[in-house]
């Protein structure tokens, strides 16, 4: 019997494990593409930070420049690094296989990031990472354990001693951009160039780039479908009259 | 215009055909909302039919370019996005309407005698759009295109003896590959639709033979006038086409609510793992079929027993296919003298409430992991859903039921 009962322990314990997983609580981000200087600098960031490995390889230069009101030739001349043509797509020069090598896994393309993962996971991870000596590139991430990628913004945010507090807490105020939770590490291993709340509104700036990047048409769809829903609305008036009109002699 | 009218008809029986099929088609004048959905699907057809053809322009299909020519529609291509999302929304939708347009069907028992062929044709209608979607899924290319594809023609490798082969045969490759992903792109956009589209054609050609049911099942062709025309019916143009546009208008209103503000549902139309290329090399760690086919995969879980020296995973595409087969045969189950629900006795109440619960819950439980706890309430409620059918000879036979009126109540 008690061979029976530890079985069938066993035989539920990967079921156990799957509803576990995935608890990992995350900082909220309210994502705002018509922010557009919060987009412009998130695209400065992300193309001064992440762009060497990652690329966007599924959208273009152009697009972000007439999105975001970047001048083109000013575009060109700061935030274009492969001398790629403004209409080409947001490619990067690093050979796949090679970054597989130095990694582990080559870094994934980011166009869609924030629809496969959502804008509270970039939000949260970009600002989770902490010193962990176990880890080869000496740092290890909240968000997501045992990353493959090093801490990039080193100089800005400086690098956490312990683990640093992600979830729960409030976060940057989409209207005023004010930041509303405190310092999210107790103790640095290295001092940033940036406050941790000057850190945190970057941080908001990169992943509302990002939020932007995965669904670039999201503002101009809001704004066609309220003409959308409107003509619905007047074309069902009409209808429901005309309705009335013709069964108004049906008993 | 007449002239012009005048001269095709005496070539092709064009007016008789008009009047046949919508200006002396008398239809019962107590259609309810219920009767909506039939039209509403074939606009989602429609819809999909003009948005699938346009996609079709764009879309790359083969392994190395699909995924990134769906970004392409999205971003580049003109009005792609909102092509790609009235497309992706629809089917959804399409299933929504047709699954309520079924339902209507149990209610009102519109496939009893004569109206069997009918409820034949529309099964096969649902089959095929099964299909149809099924394959549609795997075109983004993306991780859960993949892997869900990857499951659902494993299922045909649970078949004794030959299932290896036929899998292998589907897919043409060891796993599923771009040789897979072009030929469901051949069926999706030309074979599926051609048979869909005849179906549909049967499927009315049948009901315009027998007339419609109605809210209370009764047979209006038997109360007619001295000109012979249904004293309860009423022609189907001008009246139910400009019903229907009233349908028309509530529906795109919601439907454009999701198009325009809410495409992915909340990862219920567009899961969030697929807008991750595939990746054969990595399997993702919840696999879960879009919400549709949910219902059918929470019962395939549900079977955990082998029997008689056959996988539990066999006996679940059994019970899988199963489910969807006894559908069929349903005008033959149900022995009751009355059609509609409104004179049918409690126990007919009661089963078609527990049954519909039933698929409803179910389709939540393919959605989320599979638990202990989980698996037995699929195992409940799948015996449910087929005690639904196996039982309604006699509980139809047995209950008493109210007296039908002889002319539409309204």
């Amino acid at each position: 019997m008690r061979k029976l009962i530890v079985g069938l322990f066993i035989a539920i314990l990967p079921a156990l494990g799957l509803a576990a997983a995935p608890s990992v609580e995350l900082d909220t981000m309210e994502p705002d593409h018509t922010n557009k200087a919060s987009l412009q600098r998130g695209a400065a960031l992300f193309t001064n930070y992440c762009m060497g490995c990652h690329s966007m390889e599924y959208a273009r230069y152009k697009r972000v420049s007439e999105d975001l009101g970047i001048p083109q030739e000013l575009y060109e001349e700061n935030l274009i690094f492969t001398g790629a043509k403004i209409g080409e797509l947001m490619k990067n020069a690093m050979n796949k296989d090679m970054a597989a090598d130095w990694f582990g896994a080559p870094p994934p393309d980011l166009t869609l990031e924030s629809r496969l993962r959502g804008e509270d996971w970039i939000y949260s991870y970009l600002r989770g990472f902490y010193k962990d000596d176990a880890r080869p590139l000496g740092v290890n991430n909240v968000v997501f354990a045992n990353v493959g990628m090093p801490h990039v913004m080193t100089d800005l945010q400086g690098l956490c001693a312990v683990k640093p507090q992600i979830g729960g807490r409030a976060s940057v105020d989409p209207l005023s951009g004010d930041v509303r939770n405190a310092d999210i590490c107790p103790e640095w291993e290295i001092e940033g160039s940036m406050s941790s709340a000057e850190f945190d509104s970057a941080m908001y700036d990169l992943t509302n780039f990002m939020s932007y990047m995965g669904d670039p048409v999201k503002v101009e769809r809001e704004r066609l479908g309220m003409f959308a829903l409107i003509f619905v609305a007047i074309f069902f008036v009409f209808a429901y009259l005309l309705n009335r009109e013709y069964w108004k002699d049906v008993h | 215009m007449n002239k012009l009218v005048n001269w095709v008809d005496e070539r092709l029986p064009i007016v008789e055909a008009w009047n046949k099929h919508l200006g002396k088609y008398y239809a019962p004048k107590n259609f309810n909302m219920w009767y909506f959905f039939g039209s509403l699907a074939m606009l989602v057809l429609v819809n999909q039919l003009i948005t699938g053809i346009w996609l079709t322009m764009s879309y790359n299909p083969s392994g190395e370019g699909a995924f990134a020519s769906i970004e392409y529609i999205m971003r580049d291509v003109e009005w792609g996005w909102l092509l790609r999302y009235l497309h992706s929304t629809g089917a959804s939708a399409f299933f929504v309407v047709v699954y309520l347009h079924m339902f209507r069907g149990l209610m009102y028992g519109s496939y009893k005698k004569p109206r069997e062929l009918i409820w034949i044709f529309g099964m096969l209608i649902y089959l095929v759009l099964m299909a149809e979607a099924f394959m549609g899924y795997l075109l983004p290319w993306g991780q859960m295109s993949y892997w869900g594809a990857q499951v659902i023609v494993n299922l045909f490798g649970a078949i004794p003896v030959i299932g290896d082969d036929l899998s292998l045969w589907i897919r043409g490759d060891y796993l599923i590959s771009g040789i897979t992903l072009n030929r469901f792109f051949a069926l999706h956009v030309v074979a599926l639709p051609i048979v869909l589209l005849g179906l549909v054609v049967l499927h009315i050609l049948a009901l315009h033979e027998v007339g419609s049911n109605n809210p209370d099942g009764i047979d209006i062709k038997k109360n007619k006038d001295e000109n012979g025309i249904p004293k309860d019916g009423i022609p189907f143009h001008p009246y139910y086409t400009v019903h229907d546009l009233m349908g028309v208008g509530v529906f795109f209103f919601i439907f454009f609510i999701v198009v325009f503000f809410f495409p992915e549902m909340g990862g219920l139309f567009l899961e969030k793992p697929n807008f991750e290329p595939a990746n054969p090399l990595k399997t993702p760690d919840h696999i879960a079929p879009v919400w549709y086919f949910t219902p059918f995969y929470a019962m395939l879980r549900a079977v955990t027993v082998d029997l008689f020296g056959l996988d539990a995973k066999f006996w679940g595409v059994v019970v899988m296919g199963g489910a969807i087969a006894i559908l069929f045969v349903l005008p033959w189950l149900d022995k009751s003298p009355v059609r509609s629900m409104r004179y049918k006795g409690w126990m007919s109440k009661v089963a078609l409430a527990i049954f519909a619960v039933s698929f409803v819950i179910l389709g939540y439980l393919g959605i989320v992991p599979a638990t202990e706890g989980r698996t037995t309430v699929a195992q409940i409620l799948t015996t449910f859903y087929f005690l639904y059918f196996i039982l309604m000879p006699f509980y139809t036979r047995m209950e008493k039921t109210k007296p039908v009126p002889e002319r539409v109540t309204g």
